[in-house]
């Protein structure tokens, strides 16, 4: 057994269940306020990442910057769309939602396909963060560290505002019944505006991790935001915890199916889903 | 959806029945008429998607669950018939061999196999409803796309390609485009047809009672799992036909046809022409195919029009341009 090669995938699983977590986690935090699937979601992960390339090519603003900056960009675009569209649709089916979302994704995915071509666009590693550790049984990258570590405290701190301050617990509340909220005198349109604008921050915020790993495509996000609907539905919308662990359980067995099966590694997740359908449909977190 | 809800009951059913035969006699004269206007190659295709539209909105439409993947139903029969219709059957393990299938055998196989596709697909999926219901389909969708890439009879990338049309029954040789055309045209009605009588029968009103409001139909006794689920695969069988057609007219069978992005635009047909109508499907079919082949040369405006087309159906014209029409004749019958 090759152990470099095994802890190497390793590695690429716990990166790509980063981004299952911090993607699925939004989409979680949408859902729980507004009832809709954000289908945009892969498309403002890509946004994010352009964003952090435009920011340092055009206003020679690096890496950090882009970090603070990004998701305050993206998450008022966010805004917008909610108060000029979602907003619109929340006496109807749910499934509006979804559609709505599903063509904007298609717009924003054309435009910038339009604009840049389907090549990808090389986004240079901070130097900070450049370099290669020696553990003794692999090379770990500083950057890749780095991208796990950062995403895993955004994770846990999104779980702490939400489960145990006073803003999480009128977020709660307000999943169970707005009209009572708002009755109580919180403004809850407000907060669901903000709470879609921070769904949205998340998967932009995201797309700045992936942009010197991945390179910044325009449907970079298109195919994995799939994944992520897979990952939704295995680790179920209930709880926010259960997201962030789904997310990265399911990244390291993306990772070691790589190593053991290769042939199975990109339908891995789609195969635990249909199994978990089947013992449990309502989700492992999930309830009924 | 719930919104079409009151549209169809507080009506007169004999205006009823006599609009569906008048737009129906109105649908079939134009499709009789077809050829002498456009190309019969690309007519046959406008029939295709329109029967593939048309199956999709039978889940939507009167069943209310909105399928993100069937892409998967349309794409994989298309690579069944293409590959039965060009390589024919070899099952090494039992020592079967069967040369390749003249093409009505051929689209049989391939509609069969999709529609155990759809029952697999479907008991799954119907575990979960409303947005998880599209969810799982398009996470269904997706594995069936990675298979396809992977499998050895796809070809891959390149697809199956150059797929013998053959002779329609021995008789008919579908080389003539014009032959092809009224060979799809059979299909087409055929599956219409098969969709309106599933509808109008005791099914489709217990389906209709589902999608209105489901714990009541539980309370009068109705299984509804099985309602769903029937509905599920009669779709996905359709639109195997819809696929199997295509991989006829087309000769081909691609990865174009199982992407999601295919999912995304029968679900636009839809919506553009109107869900749960029945002719809906047909026009939205009719206008998102042209303005693919017209505006073929723009690229990726093509995408950014789907996505504003999207948009605007969802925020300002929910019933569609059938829909719309409908009630307009409606409203013009009953002033008030």
């Amino acid at each position: 057994m090759n152990t470099q090669a095994l802890f190497g995938q390793l590695l690429i699983g716990l990166i790509n269940g980063s981004f299952y977590a911090l993607l699925s986690l939004g989409l979680a935090v949408i859902f729980g306020l507004l009832n809709i699937i954000n289908f945009t979601h892969g498309a403002q992960y890509m946004i994010g990442a352009f964003v952090a390339y435009f920011l340092l090519n055009k206003a020679g603003l690096g890496y950090w910057w882009a970090l603070v900056i990004t998701p305050f960009a993206v998450g008022a675009l966010g805004v917008i769309i909610e108060r000029t569209m979602l907003s619109r649709l929340y006496k109807l089916d749910h499934l509006y939602g979804l559609l709505l979302t599903f063509g904007l994704a298609l717009i924003f995915e054309g435009a910038f396909h339009h604009e840049f071509g389907s090549a990808g666009l090389p986004y240079s590693m901070p130097e900070s963060l450049q370099g290669v550790q020696n553990l003794g049984f692999m090379y770990l990258p500083n950057y890749r560290a780095w991208v796990i570590v950062a995403s895993l405290a955004i994770c846990i701190t999104t779980w702490f505002v939400i489960e145990r301050t006073k803003l999480g617990a009128y977020l709660r509340a307000a999943t169970e019944n707005p009209s009572l909220v708002q009755a109580f005198g919180v403004n809850v349109p407000r907060m669901i505006t903000l709470t879609y604008g921070a769904g949205v921050g998340l998967a932009a915020l995201a797309g700045v991790f992936a942009a010197p790993i991945y390179q910044v495509s325009p449907l970079m996000g298109s195919s994995l935001i799939i994944v992520v609907f897979a990952v939704v539905v295995i680790g179920g919308m209930g709880s926010i915890m259960g997201s962030i662990l789904t997310g990265f359980g399911l990244g390291i067995i993306e990772g070691l199916t790589k190593y053991f099966y290769p042939q199975a590694s990109s339908t891995v997740i789609f195969v635990i889903m249909a199994i978990v359908l089947m013992i449990r449909p309502q989700g492992l977190f999930g309830q009924r | 959806m719930s919104e079409q809800a009151g549209d169809h009951q507080a009506h007169d059913p004999s205006w009823e029945r006599r609009y569906e035969r008048n737009a129906f006699i109105v649908l079939f004269v134009v499709f009789v008429a077809m050829p002498a206007f456009i190309y019969p190659r690309f007519g046959s295709q406008l029939l295709c998607f329109a029967l593939f539209a048309c199956a999709f909105n039978l889940l939507i439409g009167f069943g209310g669950l909105l399928s993100f993947g069937h892409s998967m139903f349309f794409g994989m029969s298309a690579y069944f018939c293409a590959y039965l219709a060009k390589s024919g059957l070899a099952i090494g393990a039992i020592g079967l061999k069967i040369p390749p299938f003249p093409v009505e055998l051929a689209i049989v196989g391939a509609v069969l196999a999709t529609a155990v596709l759809g029952l697999v697909t479907g008991l799954l999926a119907i575990k979960r409803q409303g947005i998880y219901f599209a969810m799982i389909t398009l996470a269904l969708a997706q594995m069936v796309y990675f298979f396809c890439l992977q499998a050895p009879f796809t070809g891959g990338e390149d697809g199956i390609q150059s797929v013998p049309r053959g002779k329609a029954l021995g008789l008919f040789d579908l080389n003539d485009p014009l032959v092809m055309y009224y060979f799809v045209f059979v299909i087409f009605f055929a599956g219409f047809g098969l969709i309106h009588r599933i509808i109008h029968s005791p099914f489709g009103q217990v389906l209709k009672a589902i999608r209105e409001n489901e714990p009541r139909a539980i309370s009068l006794g109705y299984r509804t799992e099985r309602y769903k689920l029937a509905a599920f695969v009669l779709s996905a069988t359709l639109a195997g036909l819809a696929g199997a057609a295509k991989a006829i007219v087309a000769q081909n069978a691609s990865l174009t046809d199982v992407h999601w992005s295919m999912s995304g635009e029968v679900v636009l047909m839809t919506l553009l022409g109107g869900m749960g109508t029945v002719f809906g499907p047909v026009v939205g079919a009719l206008v998102i195919i042209s303005m693919q082949f017209y505006l073929a040369e723009l690229g990726s405006w093509v995408t950014i029009t789907q996505g504003i087309i999207f948009v605007v159906c969802v925020l300002a014209f929910r019933r569609g341009i059938v829909g719309e029409i409908e009630a307009w004749l409606r409203k013009r019958r009953k002033p008030g």
